[in-house]
């Protein structure tokens, strides 16, 4: 019996593996925040650092910023994919979308904020392509596009980024909803494509993606890169002024920074709060409109309307990344010359042969990380499947712990335990890190595929004498292929994205792509910024292609598997 | 040189007095030898910032130097923030790791070198113990033995000399103003053309040192910490100049570049005509990477400008200190800093004195091509002290106050 009481322990060693550094990590903020840090001179509790906090000037606007820009990109992203799923769900042009959303998923944050930002800028491409012989401008116009102090464009910028993931989300929980039918259902009865879609699919839609929804509002609230490059900074929003804070050479608003970090995470909480009321009332306003029983059928122009705006989004990344691109290969590049004066391959003859080290260390440590991580979320589904052990709503709560906390509220405290413990920084203790963050996200894509597979097969395979170890491996794994591998390559792209738990736990000496970026980036040089970009995209784009390519190339004359 | 050495001994002599008490396997700097027999085979991770691909050139350079000399392996750490490191060290001295330390040298000067001695996380004194000490130019540019008026107590030592230049595009602006008051002057007829980074990045706050020079009555209040002198008073026509000239600035102010090197693209791009800049030799090495036009010159205000020092220091627990100190060493040899001189490479003044060379390391030097928009160093003129550190704190944060926020 030990194999079972090993998968027994599946579901709490993941647990613990998830919760401990976060809650470690967060007692290692608090005690800061309540004025606790030795090694300061903080020996005695006090509320001198919120009252600092709380002195700070900027405050309001920072907090309304965190609260506003999140709301309001996760609302724009939920809403876009919705309404996109309703108007074109099973069309050639919805294939067309889903092709070109799908690698989006793949472009690091920072690089499509910086590609997008090149993108609207007034020097930026948009403005090069109507000068001077449209707008009269030899010079760029002194407007505040990016960077502005409502936070419109940092918005947008999420929700171009945000958009894809959604999207993906809701087409691997589509096929529980069995849309075919309901929609047959509701033709039949006369609704219109956009109006039957959202009445009868998309609430059950909705329910399955709703952590992701979660994990989105907290991230747009918490995020710093993205914030930094398109986010106002007079004041900036709270999570990059405490990053601000945790990294002055005054030591001492290393007190203050734990305060704002957890005013952070009571902002995380509060949105989160305010978004499951939201969600009863679109619940009882939805369901007073299905009743009325409003057919919708003049959807028409909505519909070219919906489709513009996600291909607005698809092409605000693409055409960012390759404005980077260009500017990778650019000699001379002036305003408002529409392309470079001159080409030269001097910026990849100068940073390519730098790129390779970076880059097989940010290859292991995802793989590694996805390995881990993919290992512990089948042990725990598997579990969960076999002995009935259902995952509560609150255990499940639990595991989006660290995506729903503030990074900033508790990796330094995870770095000072991980000293404490004598853990050398290393690879090790870096991967170990990162699954902390992946596993959520395989979790996310992984849980409901898994848990919907028809366990009928394993009824089937069981009469035919099939252990259920050999039911997993043989049936249900290679079944659940296509959305394994997808789960992996999501897991992929967040572990190459990783910046802060890269750089705290790896205490600088492990170098990715990413940190690479980032301090480079810092420079604002964009042709080094262009090949870094490149780089790091095409590294995961190789996750993704692999997740879309095996499963078609295995199951080739296996029409039944490919569609669940 | 009698003076020199008598001095040097004193300083020495202070810093001996005040170190910490040297942990058991440290390397003894006074015994070179024994240090450079160390430092073979060590790793030496060199934390240093990585936001200037000139730089980071330059430290592949110097690691793959003392590689092939002493066989010690340098590994650039790159911050998007000097903090960082400090950081690191901090949590690695909260959790009690006193030994093998992540961070080995750390580029560093100012307030983190401030915070850094004051919280004992360096190591030393071991900067007077190198070979290369005697030719560094300690009564010339008494900056590399004070640090932003704090003495280095032997505690970093210098690399580079640095000096505030304004870069401009000669083909938008053929007369840049040379007085903050004709700045302010020039912003109000051409609004949106000129901005700085925005403190608490350091090239912003130098901005404003810089502007306070010319407003104070007597210097060298400036010399003292903020809480000796009336503040208040010194700073007020400070405030009252940028109360003037924000609303001129670039986005009206509501917006400022992150760091001193975005100005480059900025002006690249032709959203500003003029820039401040730490480094004389920036703008064009800038030019040589075909990231400025070559109409971009530089010039620096009447009065003369703030100049100071790049320092390497070696944290209290740094895992590899002979390795470090065998690279600091490197880093003040004049070939080392000839090429860091070279604009090509990265246009850094020397810290060295020209008359403490050999006939043979001084034509290193003297072959060096400026560069088409760096200044002579009769242009450049004498730099002015460093504020003390104090009043850098101070005016970040009364910045922060006033213009920082949205209003």
């Amino acid at each position: 019996m030990t194999r079972r009481s090993g998968l027994h322990l599946a579901p709490a060693l993941t647990l613990a593996l998830m919760l401990g550094p976060v809650l470690a990590g967060l007692l290692g903020t608090l005690a800061p925040a309540l004025g606790l840090f030795p090694a300061l001179g903080g020996t005695e509790i006090s509320g001198a650092p919120f009252m600092k906090l709380i002195q700070w000037p900027g405050l309001g606007p920072a907090v309304r910023l965190s609260m506003t820009t999140g709301l309001l990109a996760t609302l724009l992203s939920l809403g876009i994919t919705a309404v996109l799923l309703a108007a074109w769900h099973g069309t050639a042009a919805f294939r067309w979308l889903e092709r070109a959303l799908a690698p989006l998923l793949s472009v690091p944050h920072a690089a499509a904020a910086f590609g997008i930002a090149f993108l609207i800028a007034p020097s930026g491409w948009i403005a090069r392509a109507l000068s001077p012989w449209a707008t009269g401008w030899q010079y760029p116009p002194d407007l505040l596009i990016v960077q502005d102090p409502w936070g419109i464009a940092m918005t947008m910028g999420l929700v171009a980024k945000e958009l894809p993931f959604l999207v993906l989300m809701a087409l691997a929980a589509l096929p529980q909803a069995q849309p075919g039918r309901s929609m047959l259902v509701a033709q039949a009865l006369g609704y219109g494509r956009m109006t039957g879609w959202l009445k009868a699919v998309f609430p059950r839609v909705y329910a399955q993606i709703r952590l992701p929804v979660y994990a989105v509002l907290a991230y747009s609230m918490t995020v710093v890169d993205v914030a930094i490059i398109l986010g106002p900074n007079t004041p900036p929003p709270l999570s990059v002024q405490v990053v601000r804070w945790m990294s002055d050479p005054d030591l001492t608003l290393r007190f203050q920074a734990a305060a704002g970090a957890m005013l952070q995470l009571a902002l995380v909480l509060a949105a989160l709060g305010l978004w499951r009321l939201g969600e009863g009332v679109v619940a009882r306003l939805g369901h007073g409109w299905a009743l009325r029983g409003g057919r919708g059928t003049r959807d028409g122009a909505l519909r070219f309307l919906t489709m513009g705006v996600g291909a607005a989004s698809v092409a605000a990344i693409l055409l960012g990344l390759a404005g980077l691109a260009l500017w990778s290969v650019a000699g001379v590049w002036r305003f408002p010359h529409l392309l470079p004066d001159t080409l030269s391959l001097r910026s990849w003859a100068r940073h390519g042969p730098g790129l390779s080290d970076p880059a097989l260390d940010t290859l292991w440590i995802a793989a590694a990380a996805t390995l881990i991580a993919l290992a512990l979320v089948v042990a725990c589904l598997e579990s969960e499947h076999r002995y009935g052990l259902k995952t509560s709503t609150r255990s499940l709560w639990l595991l989006y712990l660290p995506l729903l906390v503030p990074q900033i509220a508790f990796l330094p405290g995870v770095q000072t335990l991980a000293l404490m413990l004598g853990g050398d920084t290393g690879r090790g203790a870096v991967i170990l890190s990162h699954v902390v963050f992946v596993l959520p996200y395989v979790f996310l894509s992984l849980g409901d595929p898994f848990r919907s597979w028809d366990s009928r097969h394993a009824t089937v395979a069981a009469a035919l004498g099939a252990s259920p170890a050999r039911t997993l491996w043989a049936v249900r794994l290679p079944m659940l292929l296509a959305p394994v591998l997808t789960a992996a390559a999501v897991g992929f792209a967040v572990s190459v994205g990783q910046y802060l738990p890269t750089l705290l736990i790896g205490g600088g000496r492990v170098q990715t792509l990413t940190t690479e970026a980032v301090a480079l980036a810092s420079g604002g040089d964009r042709r080094i910024i262009g090949v870094y970009a490149l780089a790091q995209t095409g590294l995961v784009m190789l996750g993704f292609a692999a997740a879309i390519a095996i499963p078609r190339v295995l199951w080739r004359n296996r029409r039944g598997v490919k569609e669940g | 040189m009698t003076g020199g050495y008598l001095m040097k001994s004193l300083i020495a002599a202070a810093a001996i007095a005040a170190s910490a008490t040297p942990g058991l396997s440290d390397p003894n700097p006074g015994d070179w030898s024994a240090v450079v027999a160390e430092a073979a085979g060590q790793t030496v991770y060199w934390n240093a910032w990585g936001g200037s691909t000139a730089t980071n050139d330059f430290i592949r350079w110097a690691g793959d130097q003392v590689k092939s000399r002493h066989d010690v392996t340098v590994e650039h750490v790159k911050l998007s923030d000097t903090a960082d490191a400090v950081s690191r060290v901090l949590a690695e001295k909260t959790a009690g790791k006193d030994q093998g330390g992540a961070v080995d040298l750390i580029w560093i000067n100012g307030a983190n070198f401030a915070a850094m001695k004051d919280k004992g996380l360096l190591f030393g004194p071991w900067a007077q113990s190198q070979p290369n000490w005697g030719i560094v130019d300690v009564d010339g540019k008494p900056a590399v033995i004070n640090d932003f008026t704090v003495p280095t107590d032997g505690l970093e030592s210098p690399w580079a000399m640095a000096q505030v230049v304004f870069y401009y595009d000669s083909a938008r602006l053929p007369e840049p103003p040379r007085t903050m008051a004709a700045l302010a002057d020039w912003a109000a007829a051409h609004p949106g053309r000129f901005t700085f980074p925005q403190p608490p990045d350091f090239l912003g706050a130098t901005f404003m040192k810089q502007a306070l020079y010319g407003m104070v009555a007597d210097p060298a209040v400036l010399q003292r910490p903020v809480d000796h002198v009336d503040y208040t008073a010194a700073t007020a026509p400070l405030w009252e100049f940028l109360d003037g000239l924000t609303p001129h600035l670039w986005r009206q102010g509501r917006a400022y570049p992150q760091s001193g090197p975005r100005q480059i693209q900025m002006m690249a791009d032709g959203e500003i005509d003029l820039a401040i800049s730490f480094s004389p030799g920036e703008a064009s090495t800038a030019i040589a990477n075909g990231e400025l036009p070559d109409t971009v010159r530089s010039f620096v205000m009447e009065g003369g400008t703030i100049g100071n020092a790049s320092f390497v220091a070696i944290p209290y627990n740094a895992n590899a200190k002979a390795g470090a100190m065998v690279l600091a060493n490197f880093l003040l040899s004049p070939e080392a800093q000839a090429r860091a001189q070279n604009p090509d490479v990265l246009g850094y003044g020397t810290v060295l004195a020209m008359d403490k060379l050999s006939a043979e390391d001084r034509a290193r030097f003297d072959a060096l091509e400026l560069g088409i928009a760096t200044l002579s160093p009769a242009d450049l003129g004498p730099a002015l002290p460093e504020p003390h550190p104090s009043w850098m704190v101070q005016i970040e944060q009364d910045w922060t106050a006033k213009f920082g926020v949205a209003k």
